[in-house]
């Protein structure tokens, strides 16, 4: 239809234009009047443009009128008619009665499918409001709980070193943890990103046999479950070579666990920089590490930054791994090589297995930190991605036509004297 | 047309070969070092599980498997009751997480419009990266206390389907609160949310791949949003709902964090999942990996190896559901 329409005006813009020469023209000139045409946007009659999205008065009316009328009904048989109690029974009943007397009020104006379809759609809104609802309030209720701890200053800068757990909260707290994770982690990172990086960019660039096998393997390792990485650990690490828990097996414990996970992630967005880029490269004649090293790794960073991020991320808050091999202890340990190197996931399951309510409290105060931690890290990986390959933001924009500008200065002085080029400053550096 | 054999062309074809630059044969050689070093840190846990577990495996042989008590020191261990545990918890949060990631997902991707739905995705997102043990606080703090009833209530009104019962060893129905905490079902409950976000993401990833075509064609022909969800978007991402289903199972097989801290071990088959105490694999290794012997750190190696390989097969028969049931690239 549009196709149709839209080659029907462009025949009838050039044979306005100039006379046409081929069979086309005469086909164009015996032809009577067209059936479709270009409506005119002057004459079409245009009324209030219609809202496609909105619900009519009808449908809230079902809508409200379910609601009302089962509140209003549960409310009479948990107070008055059946001998019901507790609030997990009354939102059920309620929920159910929601859905009778809306497929009810539904049916009055609509047919079998309609009814289907609007009750097929409350369910699925109300999926959706269950599981947003329960994960936000994990979220939340470990803030809440939190909220006991945190005001303390001392919770950031005293370790429990000196404090019992019978000791209020304004004494003692996390620094140790705090240190140990961010250690632990280092040490990690430093062993993840350059491997799994390479690793990824192995898979990418250099492909063949064995990259298939490298990325079978990965995929395999991506199901090892976390405990059984810290006993492999444990076994291999601790009892063979160091003879004692430390924070850099706790570490080693993670990078067996977030490896897989980032070249995974690097491997999606690396295989997402599009293939005319390299070849563009390749064309010109620059070998296949100048390619990788100044296109497909350019071009993939802010998705490999966020891959980063994300497994950061997933290793910190990491429990079972660490819990076999870095060690409890309420010291502020800053060798990772000697003695226990507790981290904040495995201080706040410390502290709750305690039953004093303090403790508690610690614990989840800690929680809260941990849960911040990981938010924030979340927030920066979502500010520096969500833009694919080759997307820049303004200010690489700005730099990336500075940089062909220059270019092309280089490029003509020479060449002045000898070639005439006629350049275009403005429309070649756009 | 050129005459060719008048041009001076070389009687030998060029080589099209080129010898690789200094550059680039140091870069092939770093590449597949990191290749092969990641190969060797993965052989390396495989293998290592492997051959410590072999010492157990000879000793208990075939009864490793169904064998219920773990006393490795006088040989009489065994992963029956704790694998039997696993699998109830992974079950129970199936049943939970499916329904929620099935309708979730085809919220996402059917209903919701625009701005909406990016917010939304990148929130389910974030929760696939909240720490298994603030779900594990949450379970154990708040869920335990309110969930008791709902399990005393659904023994009381189901207890005729036999897993549901609630009764002790005389048959007598069970009435105290106490008989309900720490069980599978809570942890069940617990890890299910967990695994949720995972498997949202990866079946609204498949729904919204359904073809637009298809689509404009069950509505052009009059169906319902609901019709056109049923005859297209459903049998479209039906590999998406399994592949994500199972990645989630894989997580949930391998949870550890959130169960430990909410069940009760114990060393037997408990049928009842609604009452107090069942077991994992990996809580059996969190538990038992620091008194443990030399022959019992082997015998638990042996259950880590066990758990591994389900969820190994699990994941791999997962990860080519998905990938038949979409072309190209995929996103992890």
């Amino acid at each position: 239809m549009t196709v149709s329409t839209t080659v029907e005006r462009e025949s009838a813009e050039s044979f306005e234009a100039e006379p046409l020469t081929d069979e086309l023209e005469r086909a164009m000139s015996s032809q009577r009047p067209a059936r479709t045409s270009m409506p005119r946007a002057d004459r079409a009659a245009s009324g209030d443009r219609r809202k496609l999205r909105t619900a009519t008065l009808d449908q809230r009316f079902d809508l409200l009128g379910a609601l009302a009328a089962s509140l209003a009904l549960t409310t009479l048989l948990f107070g008055w008619f059946l001998p019901l109690t507790g609030i997990v029974g009354w939102v059920v009943v309620a929920f159910l009665l929601f859905i009778g007397f809306y497929a009810l009020l539904v049916a009055i104006r609509s047919d079998r499918q309609d009814v289907k379809d609007r009750i097929m759609t409350v369910l699925l809104a109300s999926a959706g409001i269950i599981l947003f609802g329960a994960l936000i309030f994990v979220v939340a209720y470990t803030l809440i709980r939190g909220r006991e701890a945190l005001p303390h200053l001392n919770f950031f800068t005293e370790t429990m070193e000196l404090a019992g757990p019978l000791d209020p909260l304004s004494m003692g707290g996390i620094l140790h943890a705090i240190v140990g994770s961010l250690i632990q982690i280092g040490i990690a990172l430093s062993i993840t990103v350059p491997l799994g990086i390479t690793t990824a960019v192995f898979l990418n660039e250099i492909g063949g046999r064995f990259a298939r096998f490298v990325r079978t393997i990965a995929d395999a390792m991506t199901a090892l479950p976390s405990i059984v990485a810290g006993l492999f650990v444990y076994v291999a690490v601790i009892q063979l070579i160091t003879h004692q828990r430390s924070g850099f097996a706790a570490a080693m414990a993670i990078t067996v666990m977030m490896l897989p996970i980032v070249i995974r992630a690097s491997d999606v967005v690396l295989r997402l920089v599009p293939g005319n880029l390299r070849e563009a490269s390749y064309a010109l004649g620059s070998t296949r590490w100048a390619t990788v090293w100044h296109v497909v790794l350019p071009t993939a960073r802010s998705g490999l930054v966020t891959a980063i991020i994300l497994g950061t991320a997933r290793g910190i808050g990491e429990t079972s791994p660490v819990l076999l091999t870095s060690g409890v202890t309420s010291v502020l340990n800053l060798n990772p090589f000697s003695g226990p190197m507790i981290s904040l996931p495995l201080q706040v399951f410390d502290f709750v297995k305690s039953p004093e309510p303090n403790m508690i409290a610690r614990g989840f105060g800690t929680a809260a930190v941990l849960l911040l931690l990981v938010l924030a890290l979340f927030a920066v990986a979502r500010v520096i991605g969500g833009r694919g390959p080759g997307q820049l933001t303004d200010g690489q924009r700005r730099r990336v036509a500075a940089a062909s500008a220059d270019d092309l200065r280089r490029m003509s002085r020479p060449s002045t004297t000898a070639v005439p080029v006629s350049p275009l400053p403005e429309e070649t550096v756009e | 047309m050129p005459d060719v054999s008048a041009t001076a062309l070389p009687p030998v074809r060029r080589s099209l070969l080129s010898a690789p630059s200094r550059s680039d044969s140091v870069f092939r050689a770093v590449s597949y070092t990191a290749g092969a070093t990641t190969v060797g840190i993965m052989l390396a846990v495989g293998l290592f599980l492997a051959v410590r577990a072999g010492n157990a495996l000879s000793v208990s042989g075939i009864s490793f498997l169904f064998e219920q008590r773990w006393s490795p020191e006088t040989h009489q261990f065994g992963i029956a009751a704790v694998l039997f545990g696993t699998i109830t918890i992974a079950v129970i949060a199936m049943c939970v997480g499916v329904p929620l990631a099935i309708g979730t997902a085809l919220l996402l991707s059917e209903v919701v419009p625009g701005r909406m739905r990016s917010a939304l995705v990148s929130l389910v997102d974030l929760m696939a990266a909240v720490p298994s043990v603030i779900y594990g606080l949450w379970g154990l703090f708040f869920l335990q206390e309110n969930v008791i009833p709902v399990s005393e209530w659904i023994s009381t009104y189901f207890g005729w389907i036999p897993f549901l019962a609630a009764t002790d060893s005389s048959g007598h129905h069970l009435s105290e609160a106490s008989s309900y905490t720490s069980s599978a079902f809570i942890a069940g409950i617990v890890v299910g949310l967990m695994v949720v976000p995972t498997q949202t993401s990866v079946m609204r990833e498949a729904f919204s791949q359904a073809p637009v075509g298809e689509r404009e064609a069950a509505l052009a022909l009059g169906s319902t949003r609901w019709g056109m969800i049923r005859t297209v978007v459903l049998p479209f991402g039906r590999g998406g709902i399994i592949g994500g289903t199972m990645l989630g199972l894989g997580r949930a097989l391998g949870e550890t964090i959130a169960v430990y801290l909410i069940i009760s071990p114990i060393f037997t088959i408990n049928w009842h999942v609604l009452t107090t105490g069942t077991n994992s694999v990996s809580a059996l290794i969190a538990l038992r990996y620091g008194e443990a012997s030399e022959f019992g750190l082997s015998a638990l190696m042996a259950a880590g190896l066990v758990l591994f390989i389900i969820t190994l097969i699990v994941n791999f028969t997962a990860s080519s559901i998905v990938a038949r049931s979409r072309s190209g690239a995929e996103t992890g």
